[in-house]
């Protein structure tokens, strides 16, 4: 059952991945594409350059390529670095991988945190186990509550 | 056993934001600050930076070293800047004048669509060599704008000549025939 609704959800998922990069929109594509004079994003930039850039991508749009053939193109004219996305090899990775790495250190913190918090709400050692009390101490404790029930 | 917990961690963010320093100041000590513009500023013409790019039309690669003996005008330029389609003109003029001298005029479109710089190059009838970069050209030659114009001797070496802008216009024009001079002597 556990592996139908995986299943099921896996493809609920991947369909608008899927048609996001066989009709891509051309407001999709301008966030995740560089101005590479401006070194923003095209949504940012009405520079010259970036005009030319939108107005190749609606071309290639109409021209029925997929998004991943669109940028496959921008990247061959312009570089690797026309994509706002870093590339996930070589120096680049870092920007994948320290992000993953800070959220997972954050996670352990929490974790430690919580951990040293419930032990702090376990009764103090000092209550429990304590021995039978000394003779004396008890004959006079016996004494004050009867001398208090009288 | 929490003392040394908390110490362990103390240490672990303490080496993370220094790994995170180390990152900035690598990324800061490897930037390119010794481009061909930043060289010529400061008077050095020592060797120009080898290359082999595509030509815009055609097929084939152009690289400056099979242009040795030749004296090259590098022109960066690209399909959407106005004031190339005003400086292209002029710099065919000065290619068909001065070719049986020995210059090459040599056109490199960066940071532009390949198909826009064809079509560019059809329109205004450019006839000296093109070829198409990527972005990461204009950072070597320390490019900040289009239009913008180097010389490479016939040895191979930077001219201490840079035209910032369209080749004929204003003092440019002055700069523009320096640096052809001096590209053109005779070894």
């Amino acid at each position: 059952m556990r592996l139908v609704v995986t299943a099921v959800a896996a493809l609920a998922l991947a369909a608008p991945a899927l048609a996001s990069d066989a009709h891509p929109t051309l407001n999709e594509l301008e966030g995740e594409v560089m101005c590479p004079i401006c070194h923003t994003t095209l949504d940012q930039s009405s520079s010259a350059a970036a005009q030319r850039i939108k107005a190749f991508i609606v071309r290639r749009i109409r021209a029925g390529d997929s998004k991943s053939e669109i940028e496959r193109r921008l990247v061959a004219d312009f570089g690797p670095a026309i994509l706002a996305q870093p590339p996930k090899h070589g120096f680049d990775l870092l920007a994948w991988l320290l992000p993953i790495a800070g959220i997972l250190a954050g996670a352990v913190a929490v974790g430690l945190a919580a951990w040293r918090w419930t032990r702090r709400r376990e009764p103090e050692p000092a209550l429990v186990g304590v021995g039978p009390l000394d003779p004396e101490l008890e004959r006079r404790l016996d004494d004050e509550l009867r001398r208090f029930d009288e | 056993m929490g003392r040394s917990l908390k110490l362990a961690a103390q240490a672990l963010a303490v080496a993370g934001v220094a790994g995170l320093l180390a990152l900035l100041v690598w990324r800061v000590v490897h930037q390119n600050r010794n481009t061909v513009a930043v060289q010529i500023a400061h008077g050095k013409t020592g060797p120009a930076p080898a290359f082999s790019l595509p030509r815009l039309e055609g097929g084939g690669k152009v690289s400056l070293a099979s242009l040795r003996g030749k004296a090259v005008v590098v022109n960066f330029w690209a399909s959407w800047c106005a004031p190339c389609k005003r400086e292209a003109p002029a710099l065919e003029r000065s290619w068909k004048q001065h070719s049986r001298q020995g210059l090459v005029v040599l056109g490199i479109d960066a940071n532009d669509v390949s198909g826009d710089a064809r079509r560019f190059a059809r329109k205004l009838g450019i006839t000296y060599p093109l070829v198409h970069a990527p972005t990461t050209i204009w950072d070597d030659w320390g490019v900040t704008g289009v239009p913008e114009t180097f010389f490479v001797d016939r040895r191979g070496r930077l001219v201490d000549v840079h035209v910032a802008g369209p080749v004929f216009d204003g003092t440019n024009r002055g700069k523009y025939e320096r640096g052809l001079r001096l590209a053109l002597r005779p070894v």
